[in-house]
């Protein structure tokens, strides 16, 4: 069983919901990667996301764009995002790291070059955003074949055909995309993934966990009720937006903030 | 492999999940795949439909004022001294380029979705005023991105688009030109996915768009064949086209793929030179990979990040290309060549001074690379070149390089 699989599986059975904070790598400048990552799991991250940093980030709204934007400027490549978990792992190696990013950096890399390595430095699942599972082309048996899980998105439009080929193809969790829009969009409607999570739980077998638009303790523990875990992106990147010219303990004063407004959120929804 | 063109039958292309070989396809976020699916799936429900048909037909003739003449470039020609050059006059279609035979076909769609609203990405601007015009006629509300530098260099038809009635929206992200735009239609198509319409400008983007752009596109070599034969009792020689995404340049080619004796050259923008990186030529110096929904030749480093690219002409400055162009040029049935902006200029001048025609900045790249063809090639040869459009929107750019008050 996958360390994210297990991770899940032992929440769920303290009546645990995971949170999953989304951080770019290289944001706002590589140097701070690794430390906010340790803080993030200090701060009860049960997972994290890993952005892969892409020049044309097509699903991801102004916040992570800009993100991108700012290691780009540093031009962190994949291999700076390998050598950045190499190190997180030198102190961390419980905690599951999803890394999420667009197919060009990848294919560039090679199919089997990418997964050797990222299972190397010690990535857990790769979530691909332009990757349907129906193009495949090898990739996810490459992925498969190195232990790393296959996280793939589903949304309020996904039909049962397509929710079963994610099934199939996909491990780990699945990542509902709670609202149409890109990353950072409006508010989401709580009746409404309650309703949608319904009929996609009878086609999919893998635990959920809900993203997009996720900004406050609120709609976190709203949403905690629904799936086994809750992923919080632009919330986040837009404390370090805020402060990006700052020193790291600032960025990490403000982050540390938010996570735990998530944290205290999610805890409470769950004990009740 | 050129010989063995007339055993392929191009109109297999693409299969039904968007396959040139191995470009094209559907590389698209889970969260735009419905939409996807029902283009497609209204788009092959009508294609052949002749109810259908025949509604575009009439919207081409009376509205669009099609078909464009192939006109014979005499004094031109005379002046290269070789064969005989044949221009497709797309720049007298309304609107003034060959944008509009794609947006009147979507539109026919949109419509028939019951969507309110269009969308829409540009370079020069032509797609977008062709866009804003059809939704205009249609009383569609339109919004047009447009990348912010484009919108400085194209201020002509940024005008005529807003007063069609059309929100344009500068792009500030990225490399603030057409890439972008693309991006942030995308990001709009997504959000608005339940009443919105996007229309593509261009052969490129995730399955069916590559196809559907084609085929309405088609239109030009299906005339331009026809004419040809009529005025010259035979095939072209040679067919000319510029290739920034390639949506004119595909509509030229698609009808002659399967004619051998017919060569065909695809025009890139070679902005300040092919060896100075600063240029949008793709196929001439790209390598695959997957942008917008495709996988393509693109511009891009070797971490796979997509390089800003160089091009005297908007609507050609582009890093990716349509995936049916990738795949002709493997398998060597189209050649793709470069002319670089000083080149175009002259093509531009050229055509002009001749022919009293004032091109558009994107076709004076075809134009710049008949004047090299023509002198080639005898008497009794035809080259046609496809006229993509014309240059009243490069007026402050052309004005600018020669010195001009405008």
């Amino acid at each position: 069983m996958s360390r994210i699989s297990q991770r899940l599986e032992s929440l769920k059975s303290a009546g645990k919901t995971a949170l999953v904070p989304y951080i770019t790598a290289g944001d706002p400048r590589p140097s701070a990667t690794v430390s906010l990552m340790h803080l993030l799991v200090e701060k009860g991250a049960d997972m994290i996301e890993l952005g892969v940093p892409f020049s044309d980030p097509m699903a991801d709204g102004p916040v992570i764009q800009k993100a991108v934007e700012r290691a780009l400027e540093h031009n962190v490549s994949m291999n700076d995002v390998f050598e950045m978990v190499r190190e997180f792992r030198e102190k961390d190696a419980e905690t599951p790291i999803i890394l999420m990013g667009y197919l060009n950096p990848v294919e560039r890399m090679g199919f089997e070059s990418f997964a050797n390595a990222a299972s190397s430095v010690g990535v857990d699942a790769v979530l691909t955003v332009d990757m349907p599972p129906q193009e495949s082309m090898g990739y996810f048996d490459a992925l498969k074949a190195h232990n790393l899980d296959r996280i793939f998105l589903i949304s309020p439009t996904t039909p049962n055909s397509r929710l079963r080929a994610v099934n199939e193809k996909g491990s780990g969790f699945v990542y509902y995309v709670s609202l149409k829009g890109v990353t950072g969009s409006k508010e989401l409607d709580v009746d409404d993934v309650a309703k949608q999570l319904q009929r996609m739980q009878g086609e999919v077998e893998l635990p959920f966990g809900i993203g997009f638009g996720i900004r406050n303790g609120e709609t976190a523990a709203a949403m905690s009720k629904q799936g086994s875990a809750v992923i919080v992106g632009s919330a986040l990147v837009s404390l370090i937006e805020a402060n990006h010219d700052k020193d790291l303990y600032e960025i990490e004063l403000a982050i540390g903030e938010k996570m735990n407004e998530f944290r205290h959120a999610i805890d409470k929804a769950d004990a009740e | 492999m050129t010989t063995e063109n007339s055993t392929i039958d191009f109109a297999q292309f693409p299969d039904a999940e968007g396959h040139f070989g191995p470009y094209g396809g559907i590389f698209a976020p889970e969260t735009l795949m419905a939409a996807l699916e029902q283009l497609n799936d209204e788009y092959e429900s009508v294609k052949n439909d002749p109810k259908f048909l025949d509604e575009l037909a009439a919207d081409l003739k009376d509205y669009v004022g099609r078909p464009t003449p192939l006109y014979y470039a005499e004094r031109w020609s005379h002046e290269l001294g070789g064969a005989k050059i044949y221009l497709k006059r797309e720049d007298l279609n309304h609107t003034g380029a060959h944008k509009v035979n794609n947006t009147i076909g979507q539109a026919l769609l949109a419509k028939r979705l019951g969507k309110k609203r269009i969308i829409a990405e540009t370079g020069a601007g032509q797609h977008g005023v062709a866009s804003a015009t059809v939704a205009a006629r249609l009383g569609l509300e339109c919004v047009v991105y447009m990348g912010a530098d484009d919108v400085v260099r194209q201020a002509p038809n940024v005008a005529r688009m807003r007063m069609l009635g059309a929100t344009v929206v500068a792009v500030e992200s990225g490399s603030r030109t057409l890439k972008d735009a693309l991006n942030e239609a995308m990001r709009d198509w997504v959000t608005n996915v339940d009443d919105t319409f996007y229309i593509i400008g261009t052969v490129a983007g995730p399955h069916p768009y590559p196809a559907m752009v084609r085929d309405f596109q088609a239109v030009i070599g299906e005339e331009a064949r026809a004419q040809c034969l009529e005025k010259e009792g035979k095939l072209p020689d040679a067919l000319v086209a510029c290739v920034g995404g390639g949506s004119n340049a595909i509509g030229l080619f698609h009808k002659f793929l399967a004619d051998d004796s017919v060569k065909i050259y695809g025009v890139e923008p070679a902005g300040h030179g092919l060896e100075t990186g600063q240029h949008a030529a793709p196929l001439c110096k790209g390598t695959p990979g997957v942008l917008h929904g495709n996988r393509t030749y693109l511009m891009q480093d070797e971490n796979g990040q997509i390089l800003g690219t160089h091009s005297i002409s908007a609507g050609l400055d582009y890093p990716g290309v349509g995936p049916e162009h990738a795949w002709l040029k493997d398998i060597g049935r189209v050649n793709y060549v470069a002319i670089d902006d000083e080149e175009a200029m002259q093509g531009f001048r050229d055509l002009t001074r001749f022919e009293g025609i004032i091109p558009a900045l994107e076709s004076s790249h075809a134009i710049a690379y008949a004047t090299k063809l023509a002198p080639t090639m005898s008497k009794d040869q035809v080259i046609i070149v496809n006229l993509s459009g014309r240059g009243d929107k490069d007026m402050n750019t052309v004005c600018q390089i020669e010195g001009i008050e405008f």
